[in-house]
Protein backbone atom coordinates (compact mmCIF):
# COMPACT_ATOMS: atom_id res chain seq x y z
CA UNK A 1 0.00 0.00 0.00
CA UNK A 2 1.39 3.27 -0.94
CA UNK A 3 0.05 6.69 0.79
CA UNK A 4 0.65 9.99 0.12
CA UNK A 5 -0.01 12.51 2.78
CA UNK A 6 -0.46 15.93 2.34
CA UNK A 7 2.67 16.21 -0.28
CA UNK A 8 3.73 19.49 -1.38
CA UNK A 9 6.72 19.96 -3.87
CA UNK A 10 8.12 23.45 -5.48
CA UNK A 11 11.04 22.88 -8.03
CA UNK A 12 11.90 27.08 -7.93
CA UNK A 13 10.39 27.67 -4.18
CA UNK A 14 8.34 30.04 -6.24
CA UNK A 15 5.69 28.09 -7.91
CA UNK A 16 4.22 25.19 -5.85
CA UNK A 17 3.67 22.12 -8.16
CA UNK A 18 2.28 19.90 -5.64
CA UNK A 19 -0.32 21.71 -2.89
CA UNK A 20 -1.00 18.82 -0.75
CA UNK A 21 -1.64 15.59 -2.47
CA UNK A 22 -3.24 12.91 -0.45
CA UNK A 23 -4.11 9.30 -1.63
CA UNK A 24 -4.43 5.59 -0.76
CA UNK A 25 -3.71 3.56 -3.00
CA UNK A 26 -3.99 -0.09 -2.16
CA UNK A 27 -2.60 -3.51 -3.29
CA UNK A 28 -4.01 -5.06 -6.15
CA UNK A 29 -5.49 -1.67 -7.77
CA UNK A 30 -5.47 -0.03 -11.13
CA UNK A 31 -5.75 3.41 -10.73
CA UNK A 32 -5.97 6.46 -13.58
CA UNK A 33 -4.17 9.80 -12.81
CA UNK A 34 -5.53 12.51 -15.08
CA UNK A 35 -4.93 16.44 -15.45
CA UNK A 36 -4.44 19.61 -17.42
CA UNK A 37 -0.85 20.02 -18.78
CA UNK A 38 1.02 21.51 -15.99
CA UNK A 39 -1.33 19.84 -13.66
CA UNK A 40 0.99 17.87 -11.30
CA UNK A 41 1.03 14.48 -12.30
CA UNK A 42 4.30 13.73 -13.43
CA UNK A 43 5.47 15.60 -10.33
CA UNK A 44 3.22 13.35 -8.12
CA UNK A 45 3.93 10.12 -9.71
CA UNK A 46 7.78 10.84 -9.12
CA UNK A 47 7.09 10.88 -5.59
CA UNK A 48 5.70 7.30 -5.27
CA UNK A 49 9.39 6.21 -6.32
CA UNK A 50 11.19 8.38 -4.63
CA UNK A 51 12.54 10.18 -7.10
CA UNK A 52 11.33 13.49 -5.84
CA UNK A 53 10.63 13.59 -1.91
CA UNK A 54 7.77 15.83 -0.16
CA UNK A 55 9.29 18.96 1.20
CA UNK A 56 6.10 18.79 3.62
CA UNK A 57 3.93 15.83 4.50
CA UNK A 58 5.01 12.11 3.96
CA UNK A 59 5.01 9.25 1.43
CA UNK A 60 4.20 5.77 3.57
CA UNK A 61 5.23 2.47 1.39
CA UNK A 62 3.74 -0.49 3.22
CA UNK A 63 3.63 1.53 6.39
CA UNK A 64 7.20 2.89 6.32
CA UNK A 65 8.11 6.39 5.95
CA UNK A 66 10.30 6.86 2.84
CA UNK A 67 11.91 9.62 4.13
CA UNK A 68 13.93 6.58 6.15
CA UNK A 69 14.35 4.86 2.81
CA UNK A 70 16.92 5.12 -0.21
CA UNK A 71 15.48 5.53 -3.82
CA UNK A 72 16.88 1.74 -4.26
CA UNK A 73 14.75 0.35 -1.42
CA UNK A 74 12.18 2.18 -2.83
CA UNK A 75 12.98 0.95 -6.56
CA UNK A 76 12.51 -2.38 -5.66
CA UNK A 77 9.01 -1.75 -4.83
CA UNK A 78 7.93 0.59 -6.88
CA UNK A 79 8.89 0.69 -10.66
CA UNK A 80 8.75 4.12 -12.45
CA UNK A 81 8.12 4.07 -16.05
CA UNK A 82 9.12 7.88 -17.24
CA UNK A 83 7.10 10.07 -19.31
CA UNK A 84 10.52 10.96 -21.38
CA UNK A 85 12.17 7.64 -22.13
CA UNK A 86 15.05 9.59 -23.00
CA UNK A 87 15.08 10.03 -19.44
CA UNK A 88 15.27 6.63 -18.44
CA UNK A 89 17.47 4.92 -20.97
CA UNK A 90 21.30 5.34 -21.32
CA UNK A 91 23.22 2.01 -21.87
CA UNK A 92 24.08 0.90 -25.04
CA UNK A 93 21.58 -1.75 -26.07
CA UNK A 94 17.75 -2.92 -25.38
CA UNK A 95 18.95 -5.86 -24.00
CA UNK A 96 21.77 -4.64 -21.56
CA UNK A 97 19.10 -1.68 -20.72
CA UNK A 98 16.20 -4.21 -19.79
CA UNK A 99 18.51 -6.41 -17.87
CA UNK A 100 20.27 -4.43 -16.20
CA UNK A 101 17.09 -3.72 -13.69
CA UNK A 102 17.00 -7.31 -13.60
CA UNK A 103 20.21 -8.09 -12.85
CA UNK A 104 20.25 -5.42 -9.83
CA UNK A 105 17.06 -6.94 -7.89
CA UNK A 106 19.25 -9.74 -7.76
CA UNK A 107 18.02 -12.13 -10.58
CA UNK A 108 21.07 -14.59 -12.01
CA UNK A 109 21.98 -14.13 -15.69
CA UNK A 110 19.95 -16.82 -17.15
CA UNK A 111 16.86 -15.76 -15.20
CA UNK A 112 17.58 -12.11 -16.10
CA UNK A 113 17.71 -13.22 -20.52
CA UNK A 114 14.70 -15.07 -19.66
CA UNK A 115 12.59 -12.75 -18.64
CA UNK A 116 14.05 -9.66 -20.59
CA UNK A 117 12.96 -12.77 -23.57
CA UNK A 118 10.10 -12.98 -22.78
CA UNK A 119 8.76 -8.82 -22.31
CA UNK A 120 10.54 -7.86 -25.46
CA UNK A 121 7.95 -10.10 -26.90
CA UNK A 122 4.80 -9.49 -25.26
CA UNK A 123 5.84 -5.79 -26.45
CA UNK A 124 6.18 -6.27 -29.88
CA UNK A 125 10.23 -5.79 -29.79
CA UNK A 126 11.55 -9.54 -30.79
CA UNK A 127 14.91 -8.84 -32.28
CA UNK A 128 15.66 -5.65 -30.97
CA UNK A 129 17.86 -6.82 -28.12
CA UNK A 130 21.22 -5.92 -30.09
CA UNK A 131 19.81 -2.64 -31.00
CA UNK A 132 20.99 0.60 -29.16
CA UNK A 133 17.84 2.75 -27.88
CA UNK A 134 19.19 5.75 -29.48
CA UNK A 135 18.84 4.08 -32.66
CA UNK A 136 15.17 3.08 -32.18
CA UNK A 137 11.90 4.97 -33.08
CA UNK A 138 9.61 6.89 -30.61
CA UNK A 139 7.45 4.18 -29.90
CA UNK A 140 9.98 1.72 -30.00
CA UNK A 141 12.30 3.73 -27.13
CA UNK A 142 9.17 4.27 -25.00
CA UNK A 143 8.35 0.47 -25.49
CA UNK A 144 11.83 -0.65 -24.53
CA UNK A 145 11.70 1.79 -21.19
CA UNK A 146 8.49 0.32 -20.45
CA UNK A 147 10.26 -3.42 -20.89
CA UNK A 148 12.88 -2.32 -18.47
CA UNK A 149 10.34 -1.53 -15.83
CA UNK A 150 7.48 -4.46 -16.35
CA UNK A 151 10.05 -7.14 -17.09
CA UNK A 152 11.24 -6.45 -13.01
CA UNK A 153 7.50 -7.38 -12.20
CA UNK A 154 7.80 -4.89 -9.29
CA UNK A 155 4.50 -4.63 -6.85
CA UNK A 156 3.84 -1.11 -7.87
CA UNK A 157 3.91 -0.03 -11.32
CA UNK A 158 3.86 3.76 -12.34
CA UNK A 159 3.78 4.67 -15.42
CA UNK A 160 3.66 8.16 -17.15
CA UNK A 161 2.00 8.37 -20.19
CA UNK A 162 2.41 4.73 -21.42
CA UNK A 163 0.91 5.07 -24.24
CA UNK A 164 2.59 8.10 -25.82
CA UNK A 165 3.95 6.94 -29.29
CA UNK A 166 1.72 3.88 -29.67
CA UNK A 167 -0.40 2.45 -32.17
CA UNK A 168 -3.52 0.90 -31.69
CA UNK A 169 -2.04 -2.63 -31.65
CA UNK A 170 0.71 -1.92 -29.68
CA UNK A 171 -1.86 -0.02 -26.94
CA UNK A 172 -3.62 -2.78 -26.85
CA UNK A 173 -0.69 -4.92 -25.80
CA UNK A 174 0.00 -2.97 -23.66
CA UNK A 175 -3.00 -3.14 -21.40
CA UNK A 176 -2.97 -6.77 -22.29
CA UNK A 177 0.25 -6.75 -20.12
CA UNK A 178 -0.97 -4.56 -17.70
CA UNK A 179 -4.17 -6.84 -16.90
CA UNK A 180 -2.45 -9.53 -16.38
CA UNK A 181 0.27 -8.59 -14.66
CA UNK A 182 -2.46 -7.03 -12.06
CA UNK A 183 -4.20 -10.56 -12.14
CA UNK A 184 -1.11 -11.78 -10.25
CA UNK A 185 -1.37 -9.00 -7.57
CA UNK A 186 0.16 -5.74 -8.81
CA UNK A 187 -0.60 -2.70 -8.29
CA UNK A 188 -1.12 -0.56 -11.60
CA UNK A 189 -0.92 3.30 -11.38
CA UNK A 190 -1.06 4.94 -15.07
CA UNK A 191 -0.76 8.95 -16.20
CA UNK A 192 -2.49 9.41 -19.08
CA UNK A 193 -4.39 11.76 -20.87
CA UNK A 194 -5.56 8.74 -22.86
CA UNK A 195 -9.10 9.03 -21.69
CA UNK A 196 -10.50 5.99 -23.72
CA UNK A 197 -7.73 3.92 -21.98
CA UNK A 198 -8.62 5.07 -18.62
CA UNK A 199 -12.28 4.04 -19.10
CA UNK A 200 -11.38 0.35 -20.71
CA UNK A 201 -8.84 -0.38 -18.32
CA UNK A 202 -8.96 1.32 -14.91
CA UNK A 203 -11.53 0.82 -12.90
CA UNK A 204 -10.64 4.22 -9.99
CA UNK A 205 -9.58 7.39 -11.36
CA UNK A 206 -7.98 10.76 -9.93
CA UNK A 207 -8.14 13.90 -11.09
CA UNK A 208 -5.49 16.59 -10.49
CA UNK A 209 -5.73 20.29 -11.08
CA UNK A 210 -3.34 23.28 -10.22
CA UNK A 211 -1.18 20.61 -7.67
CA UNK A 212 -4.35 19.45 -6.19
CA UNK A 213 -6.21 16.44 -5.98
CA UNK A 214 -10.29 17.58 -7.19
CA UNK A 215 -11.75 14.12 -7.65
CA UNK A 216 -11.09 10.60 -7.06
CA UNK A 217 -13.57 7.88 -7.22
CA UNK A 218 -14.55 5.31 -9.73
CA UNK A 219 -14.01 6.40 -13.39
CA UNK A 220 -17.78 6.42 -14.18
CA UNK A 221 -18.22 8.84 -11.82
CA UNK A 222 -15.15 10.79 -12.24
CA UNK A 223 -15.43 11.78 -15.60
CA UNK A 224 -18.85 12.66 -15.01
CA UNK A 225 -18.02 15.30 -13.31
CA UNK A 226 -18.49 18.29 -15.16
CA UNK A 227 -16.00 20.32 -13.00
CA UNK A 228 -13.25 17.74 -14.00
CA UNK A 229 -14.04 17.86 -17.45
CA UNK A 230 -13.33 21.50 -17.41
CA UNK A 231 -10.46 21.47 -15.18
CA UNK A 232 -8.54 18.76 -16.80
CA UNK A 233 -9.19 20.39 -20.13
CA UNK A 234 -11.30 16.87 -21.43
CA UNK A 235 -12.78 16.87 -24.49
CA UNK A 236 -15.89 15.16 -25.18
CA UNK A 237 -15.29 11.13 -26.86
CA UNK A 238 -16.49 11.11 -30.49
CA UNK A 239 -19.32 8.10 -28.74
CA UNK A 240 -20.75 10.65 -26.91
CA UNK A 241 -20.61 13.70 -29.36
CA UNK A 242 -22.30 11.03 -31.69
CA UNK A 243 -25.02 9.54 -28.87
CA UNK A 244 -25.57 13.69 -27.90
CA UNK A 245 -26.21 14.79 -31.31
CA UNK A 246 -28.52 10.91 -31.78
CA UNK A 247 -30.62 12.11 -28.99
CA UNK A 248 -31.50 15.13 -30.89
CA UNK A 249 -33.68 13.26 -32.71
CA UNK A 250 -33.79 9.97 -31.43
CA UNK A 251 -34.85 10.50 -27.59
CA UNK A 252 -34.66 6.52 -27.10
CA UNK A 253 -30.65 7.04 -27.35
CA UNK A 254 -29.18 6.14 -24.00
CA UNK A 255 -27.75 9.53 -21.76
CA UNK A 256 -24.25 7.46 -21.54
CA UNK A 257 -22.90 5.20 -24.32
CA UNK A 258 -19.44 4.83 -24.23
CA UNK A 259 -18.98 1.52 -25.45
CA UNK A 260 -18.63 1.14 -29.59
CA UNK A 261 -20.72 -1.69 -29.24
CA UNK A 262 -23.45 -0.03 -27.28
CA UNK A 263 -23.60 2.29 -30.00
CA UNK A 264 -23.62 0.07 -32.56
CA UNK A 265 -26.42 -1.96 -31.14
CA UNK A 266 -28.79 1.76 -30.46
CA UNK A 267 -28.08 2.52 -34.72
CA UNK A 268 -29.34 -1.19 -35.50
CA UNK A 269 -32.33 -1.14 -33.20
CA UNK A 270 -32.86 2.49 -34.44
CA UNK A 271 -32.77 1.08 -38.30
CA UNK A 272 -34.92 -1.63 -37.37
CA UNK A 273 -32.32 -3.88 -38.41
CA UNK A 274 -31.48 -5.71 -35.05
CA UNK B 1 5.61 22.27 -59.01
CA UNK B 2 5.30 20.11 -56.12
CA UNK B 3 6.22 21.46 -52.65
CA UNK B 4 7.46 18.08 -51.94
CA UNK B 5 8.33 14.84 -53.98
CA UNK B 6 9.85 12.09 -53.45
CA UNK B 7 11.39 10.48 -56.65
CA UNK B 8 11.75 6.85 -55.88
CA UNK B 9 13.49 7.54 -52.41
CA UNK B 10 15.09 4.55 -50.33
CA UNK B 11 17.04 5.17 -47.05
CA UNK B 12 18.43 2.55 -44.72
CA UNK B 13 20.08 4.34 -41.13
CA UNK B 14 23.80 3.58 -41.28
CA UNK B 15 24.52 0.38 -39.10
CA UNK B 16 20.88 -0.69 -40.08
CA UNK B 17 19.93 -4.03 -41.01
CA UNK B 18 16.59 -3.00 -43.22
CA UNK B 19 15.48 0.13 -45.05
CA UNK B 20 13.63 2.31 -43.22
CA UNK B 21 12.44 4.32 -46.48
CA UNK B 22 11.52 1.69 -49.32
CA UNK B 23 11.22 3.36 -53.19
CA UNK B 24 8.76 6.23 -52.02
CA UNK B 25 7.43 8.29 -54.76
CA UNK B 26 4.92 10.80 -54.16
CA UNK B 27 3.61 14.36 -54.39
CA UNK B 28 2.78 16.81 -51.77
CA UNK B 29 1.51 19.89 -53.34
CA UNK B 30 0.56 23.22 -52.01
CA UNK B 31 -2.76 23.75 -49.94
CA UNK B 32 -3.01 19.97 -49.01
CA UNK B 33 -3.23 18.64 -45.30
CA UNK B 34 -1.70 15.14 -45.17
CA UNK B 35 -1.78 12.60 -42.11
CA UNK B 36 0.70 10.36 -42.65
CA UNK B 37 -0.38 7.30 -40.16
CA UNK B 38 1.25 3.87 -40.01
CA UNK B 39 2.28 1.47 -36.89
CA UNK B 40 4.92 2.18 -34.79
CA UNK B 41 8.76 1.68 -36.48
CA UNK B 42 7.00 1.55 -40.10
CA UNK B 43 9.35 5.16 -40.99
CA UNK B 44 6.89 7.83 -40.40
CA UNK B 45 9.54 9.99 -38.78
CA UNK B 46 12.01 8.69 -41.22
CA UNK B 47 9.83 10.43 -43.95
CA UNK B 48 9.30 13.55 -42.11
CA UNK B 49 12.86 13.76 -41.84
CA UNK B 50 13.80 13.08 -45.43
CA UNK B 51 11.37 16.20 -46.41
CA UNK B 52 13.62 18.90 -44.87
CA UNK B 53 17.30 16.96 -45.49
CA UNK B 54 17.99 15.79 -41.61
CA UNK B 55 17.89 12.39 -43.83
CA UNK B 56 20.17 12.16 -45.02
CA UNK B 57 22.36 14.60 -44.20
CA UNK B 58 22.26 14.81 -40.38
CA UNK B 59 20.90 11.07 -39.82
CA UNK B 60 23.33 9.39 -42.59
CA UNK B 61 22.76 6.15 -44.06
CA UNK B 62 22.03 4.41 -47.71
CA UNK B 63 20.13 6.35 -49.88
CA UNK B 64 18.54 6.00 -53.57
CA UNK B 65 16.21 8.11 -55.05
CA UNK B 66 15.93 12.03 -54.69
CA UNK B 67 13.39 14.37 -52.14
CA UNK B 68 12.87 17.53 -53.61
CA UNK B 69 11.54 20.40 -51.15
CA UNK B 70 10.67 23.30 -52.76
CA UNK B 71 12.53 22.15 -55.62
CA UNK B 72 15.42 21.78 -54.10
CA UNK B 73 17.58 18.65 -53.95
CA UNK B 74 17.49 17.29 -50.01
CA UNK B 75 20.81 15.92 -50.97
CA UNK B 76 22.74 18.59 -52.76
CA UNK B 77 21.39 21.34 -50.77
CA UNK B 78 22.31 22.17 -47.14
CA UNK B 79 19.80 22.12 -44.42
CA UNK B 80 19.54 25.61 -43.79
CA UNK B 81 18.15 25.95 -47.07
CA UNK B 82 14.85 23.78 -45.88
CA UNK B 83 14.09 25.62 -42.58
CA UNK B 84 12.27 28.67 -43.80
CA UNK B 85 10.72 25.93 -46.61
CA UNK B 86 9.57 22.96 -43.80
CA UNK B 87 9.06 23.73 -40.15
CA UNK B 88 9.51 20.39 -38.32
CA UNK B 89 7.93 19.86 -35.00
CA UNK B 90 9.73 16.72 -33.27
CA UNK B 91 8.41 13.99 -31.89
CA UNK B 92 10.45 14.22 -28.81
CA UNK B 93 10.03 18.34 -28.10
CA UNK B 94 12.47 18.40 -25.75
CA UNK B 95 15.13 17.34 -28.79
CA UNK B 96 14.28 20.31 -30.29
CA UNK B 97 14.06 22.88 -27.51
CA UNK B 98 17.72 24.52 -27.39
CA UNK B 99 17.40 28.60 -25.41
CA UNK B 100 16.81 29.20 -22.05
CA UNK B 101 13.56 30.84 -22.35
CA UNK B 102 10.49 30.56 -24.10
CA UNK B 103 10.69 33.24 -25.69
CA UNK B 104 13.88 32.70 -27.08
CA UNK B 105 12.95 29.57 -28.16
CA UNK B 106 9.82 31.09 -30.18
CA UNK B 107 12.75 33.88 -31.71
CA UNK B 108 15.74 31.67 -32.49
CA UNK B 109 14.26 29.79 -35.45
CA UNK B 110 13.34 33.60 -37.44
CA UNK B 111 16.36 35.17 -35.76
CA UNK B 112 18.61 32.54 -37.80
CA UNK B 113 16.65 32.96 -40.78
CA UNK B 114 17.11 36.82 -40.50
CA UNK B 115 13.71 38.20 -39.95
CA UNK B 116 13.93 41.51 -38.77
CA UNK B 117 13.81 41.96 -34.94
CA UNK B 118 10.70 43.98 -35.45
CA UNK B 119 9.01 41.27 -37.56
CA UNK B 120 10.52 38.53 -34.76
CA UNK B 121 9.04 40.88 -31.63
CA UNK B 122 5.25 40.43 -33.31
CA UNK B 123 5.39 36.48 -34.24
CA UNK B 124 6.61 35.96 -30.66
CA UNK B 125 3.98 38.00 -28.54
CA UNK B 126 1.37 36.41 -31.02
CA UNK B 127 2.55 32.66 -30.60
CA UNK B 128 2.13 33.33 -27.14
CA UNK B 129 -1.07 34.85 -27.29
CA UNK B 130 -1.96 31.63 -29.83
CA UNK B 131 -0.52 29.17 -27.51
CA UNK B 132 -1.37 30.40 -24.29
CA UNK B 133 2.31 30.45 -22.94
CA UNK B 134 2.45 33.54 -21.01
CA UNK B 135 2.91 31.70 -17.56
CA UNK B 136 5.65 30.08 -19.25
CA UNK B 137 7.36 33.03 -20.87
CA UNK B 138 10.43 33.09 -18.75
CA UNK B 139 10.64 29.34 -18.11
CA UNK B 140 13.31 27.10 -19.59
CA UNK B 141 12.39 24.74 -21.81
CA UNK B 142 13.93 21.92 -19.99
CA UNK B 143 12.01 22.85 -16.29
CA UNK B 144 8.92 22.58 -17.77
CA UNK B 145 5.79 19.35 -17.91
CA UNK B 146 5.50 17.72 -21.10
CA UNK B 147 3.09 19.09 -22.96
CA UNK B 148 4.58 22.56 -21.63
CA UNK B 149 7.50 21.52 -23.66
CA UNK B 150 5.78 20.46 -26.68
CA UNK B 151 3.07 23.47 -26.80
CA UNK B 152 6.39 25.65 -26.79
CA UNK B 153 8.27 23.14 -29.86
CA UNK B 154 5.23 23.76 -31.67
CA UNK B 155 5.47 27.65 -31.27
CA UNK B 156 8.39 27.38 -32.14
CA UNK B 157 8.40 25.74 -35.38
CA UNK B 158 5.00 28.01 -36.31
CA UNK B 159 7.69 31.34 -36.11
CA UNK B 160 9.31 30.20 -39.09
CA UNK B 161 6.08 30.71 -40.59
CA UNK B 162 6.96 27.61 -42.63
CA UNK B 163 5.03 26.56 -46.39
CA UNK B 164 4.60 23.50 -45.05
CA UNK B 165 4.65 22.30 -41.90
CA UNK B 166 6.05 18.59 -40.69
CA UNK B 167 4.46 17.76 -37.57
CA UNK B 168 5.25 14.41 -36.04
CA UNK B 169 2.98 13.35 -33.78
CA UNK B 170 2.62 16.98 -32.30
CA UNK B 171 0.16 16.13 -29.76
CA UNK B 172 0.86 13.74 -28.15
CA UNK B 173 1.64 14.69 -24.82
CA UNK B 174 -1.06 17.30 -24.72
CA UNK B 175 -4.34 17.41 -22.72
CA UNK B 176 -6.99 16.59 -24.28
CA UNK B 177 -8.36 20.40 -24.90
CA UNK B 178 -5.00 21.83 -25.82
CA UNK B 179 -4.88 19.27 -28.40
CA UNK B 180 -8.24 20.51 -30.12
CA UNK B 181 -7.42 23.71 -29.84
CA UNK B 182 -3.97 23.26 -31.51
CA UNK B 183 -5.31 21.36 -33.99
CA UNK B 184 -7.72 24.11 -34.99
CA UNK B 185 -4.98 26.42 -35.33
CA UNK B 186 -3.42 24.10 -37.67
CA UNK B 187 -6.50 23.58 -39.68
CA UNK B 188 -6.86 26.91 -39.78
CA UNK B 189 -3.28 27.82 -41.20
CA UNK B 190 -4.23 25.01 -43.38
CA UNK B 191 -7.19 27.25 -44.74
CA UNK B 192 -5.21 30.12 -45.01
CA UNK B 193 -2.25 28.14 -47.35
CA UNK B 194 0.32 26.46 -45.05
CA UNK B 195 0.66 22.77 -46.29
CA UNK B 196 0.30 20.29 -43.46
CA UNK B 197 1.99 17.01 -43.07
CA UNK B 198 0.97 15.45 -39.94
CA UNK B 199 1.75 12.10 -38.32
CA UNK B 200 -0.62 10.77 -36.06
CA UNK B 201 -1.88 7.39 -34.53
CA UNK B 202 -5.25 9.27 -33.00
CA UNK B 203 -6.99 9.33 -36.26
CA UNK B 204 -9.93 10.14 -33.88
CA UNK B 205 -8.71 13.79 -33.62
CA UNK B 206 -7.19 14.60 -37.36
CA UNK B 207 -9.03 12.52 -39.86
CA UNK B 208 -11.64 15.18 -40.25
CA UNK B 209 -9.12 17.71 -40.91
CA UNK B 210 -7.24 15.85 -43.98
CA UNK B 211 -7.54 16.05 -47.36
CA UNK B 212 -5.53 13.08 -47.83
CA UNK B 213 -4.23 10.27 -45.50
CA UNK B 214 -0.92 8.53 -46.32
CA UNK B 215 -0.98 4.79 -44.51
CA UNK B 216 3.00 3.71 -43.82
CA UNK B 217 3.88 -0.17 -43.38
CA UNK B 218 7.54 -1.33 -43.04
CA UNK B 219 8.97 1.22 -44.79
CA UNK B 220 6.53 1.57 -47.40
CA UNK B 221 3.21 3.75 -48.83
CA UNK B 222 0.69 1.01 -48.65
CA UNK B 223 -2.21 3.58 -49.07
CA UNK B 224 -2.57 7.12 -50.33
CA UNK B 225 -5.57 9.17 -51.29
CA UNK B 226 -8.88 10.31 -49.70
CA UNK B 227 -9.42 9.99 -45.47
CA UNK B 228 -13.14 8.13 -46.30
CA UNK B 229 -11.61 5.54 -48.88
CA UNK B 230 -8.87 5.07 -46.54
CA UNK B 231 -10.30 4.56 -43.74
CA UNK B 232 -13.07 2.31 -44.79
CA UNK B 233 -10.33 -0.10 -46.04
CA UNK B 234 -9.58 -3.50 -44.06
CA UNK B 235 -6.22 -2.71 -44.37
CA UNK B 236 -5.90 0.07 -41.29
CA UNK B 237 -6.95 -2.96 -38.82
CA UNK B 238 -4.68 -5.69 -40.17
CA UNK B 239 -1.42 -3.32 -40.03
CA UNK B 240 -2.85 -2.16 -36.55
CA UNK B 241 -4.02 1.55 -37.43
CA UNK B 242 -6.61 3.39 -35.20
CA UNK B 243 -9.42 4.33 -37.45
CA UNK B 244 -11.89 6.68 -35.71
CA UNK B 245 -14.33 5.73 -33.86
CA UNK B 246 -17.68 6.61 -35.97
CA UNK B 247 -15.86 4.82 -38.54
CA UNK B 248 -15.46 2.06 -36.89
CA UNK B 249 -19.18 1.77 -35.95
CA UNK B 250 -20.00 2.68 -39.91
CA UNK B 251 -17.61 -1.11 -40.93
CA UNK B 252 -19.36 -2.80 -38.13
CA UNK B 253 -22.64 -2.13 -39.12
CA UNK B 254 -21.68 -2.26 -42.73
CA UNK B 255 -20.55 -6.28 -41.86
CA UNK B 256 -24.31 -6.56 -40.66
CA UNK B 257 -25.75 -5.37 -43.89
CA UNK B 258 -26.16 -1.64 -43.02
CA UNK B 259 -24.91 0.42 -45.65
CA UNK B 260 -24.91 4.20 -44.44
CA UNK B 261 -23.77 5.67 -47.89
CA UNK B 262 -21.17 7.89 -46.99
CA UNK B 263 -18.25 7.23 -44.59
CA UNK B 264 -18.16 8.82 -41.59
CA UNK B 265 -15.26 10.67 -39.63
CA UNK B 266 -16.78 12.09 -36.71
CA UNK B 267 -19.72 11.33 -34.36
CA UNK B 268 -21.53 14.07 -35.56
CA UNK B 269 -21.34 13.00 -38.70
CA UNK B 270 -22.12 9.11 -37.76
CA UNK B 271 -25.53 10.89 -36.46
CA UNK B 272 -26.23 12.71 -39.30
CA UNK B 273 -26.34 9.39 -41.82
CA UNK B 274 -28.00 7.62 -39.64
CA UNK B 275 -30.65 10.53 -39.53
CA UNK B 276 -30.58 10.27 -42.86
CA UNK B 277 -30.72 6.60 -43.68
CA UNK B 278 -34.03 6.70 -41.63
CA UNK B 279 -35.81 9.37 -43.45
CA UNK B 280 -35.16 8.07 -46.47
N1 LIG C 1 12.18 20.64 -13.55
C1 LIG C 1 11.26 21.60 -13.32
N2 LIG C 1 11.62 22.81 -12.87
C2 LIG C 1 10.69 23.78 -12.64
N3 LIG C 1 9.38 23.62 -12.81
C3 LIG C 1 8.94 22.43 -13.27
C4 LIG C 1 9.85 21.35 -13.54
N4 LIG C 1 9.15 20.29 -13.97
C5 LIG C 1 7.85 20.68 -13.97
N5 LIG C 1 7.72 21.96 -13.54
C6 LIG C 1 6.47 22.71 -13.38
O1 LIG C 1 5.67 22.07 -12.42
C7 LIG C 1 4.30 22.01 -12.83
C8 LIG C 1 3.84 20.57 -12.81
O2 LIG C 1 4.59 19.85 -13.78
P1 LIG C 1 4.34 18.31 -14.07
O3 LIG C 1 5.44 17.86 -14.97
O4 LIG C 1 4.15 17.57 -12.80
O5 LIG C 1 2.95 18.39 -14.85
P2 LIG C 1 2.09 17.25 -15.57
O6 LIG C 1 0.76 17.23 -14.93
O7 LIG C 1 2.85 15.99 -15.60
O8 LIG C 1 1.93 17.88 -17.04
P3 LIG C 1 1.98 17.19 -18.51
O9 LIG C 1 0.61 16.64 -18.75
O10 LIG C 1 2.23 18.36 -19.44
O11 LIG C 1 3.06 16.17 -18.53
C9 LIG C 1 4.25 22.68 -14.20
O12 LIG C 1 3.74 23.96 -14.07
C10 LIG C 1 5.69 22.72 -14.66
O13 LIG C 1 5.97 23.90 -15.41
N1 LIG D 1 19.05 6.37 -36.09
C1 LIG D 1 18.61 5.17 -36.48
N2 LIG D 1 19.47 4.17 -36.75
C2 LIG D 1 19.02 2.96 -37.14
N3 LIG D 1 17.72 2.64 -37.30
C3 LIG D 1 16.81 3.59 -37.03
C4 LIG D 1 17.20 4.91 -36.61
N4 LIG D 1 16.09 5.63 -36.41
C5 LIG D 1 15.06 4.81 -36.70
N5 LIG D 1 15.48 3.59 -37.08
C6 LIG D 1 14.65 2.45 -37.49
O1 LIG D 1 13.99 2.79 -38.69
C7 LIG D 1 12.63 2.35 -38.67
C8 LIG D 1 11.72 3.54 -38.89
O2 LIG D 1 11.83 4.42 -37.78
P1 LIG D 1 10.93 5.72 -37.65
O3 LIG D 1 11.42 6.48 -36.49
O4 LIG D 1 10.87 6.41 -38.95
O5 LIG D 1 9.50 5.03 -37.34
P2 LIG D 1 8.11 5.69 -36.95
O6 LIG D 1 7.10 5.22 -37.95
O7 LIG D 1 8.26 7.15 -36.78
O8 LIG D 1 7.78 4.98 -35.55
P3 LIG D 1 7.07 5.55 -34.22
O9 LIG D 1 5.59 5.55 -34.52
O10 LIG D 1 7.40 4.52 -33.20
O11 LIG D 1 7.62 6.90 -33.94
C9 LIG D 1 12.42 1.65 -37.34
O12 LIG D 1 12.53 0.27 -37.54
C10 LIG D 1 13.57 2.14 -36.48
O13 LIG D 1 13.99 1.15 -35.56
MG1 LIG E 1 3.72 14.90 -17.11
MG1 LIG F 1 8.12 8.41 -35.14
Amino acid sequence: MIILEDVHYSYDGVYTALRGISIQIDDGERLAVIGANGAGKTTMIKHMNGLLRPQKGRVILDGHDTKFMSVAEIAREVGLVFQNPDHQLFLDSVKKEVEFGLRNLGFTESEAEQKRQKTLTDLGLEGFAERSPFTLSGGERKRVALASVLSTEPRFLALDEPTIGQDAHQKSLLAQMLAEMNKLGRTVVVVTHDIEFVIENFPRTVAMADGQIIADGSTSMVLSNDEVIERCALALPQMTLAARAMRNVFPEVGQRLTLLSELEETIMGILGGA
Amino acid sequence: MALVEFADFSFKYLGADSLALKRITLTIDEGEYVVITGPSGCGKTTFCRAINALVPQFHRGYVAGNVYTDGKNTRENEVATFASVAGLVFQNPENQLVTLDVEKEIAFGPENLGVAPNEIRRRVEELIELLDLEELREKHPHEMSGGEQQRVAIAATLALKPKVLVADEPTSNLDPQSAETILKIIAHLNKKGMAVILVEHRLDLVAKDASRIILMNKGRIVADGNPREILAMDLCEEIGVGVPKATQVYKRLRTRGVELGTVPLTGVELAELVQEATSR
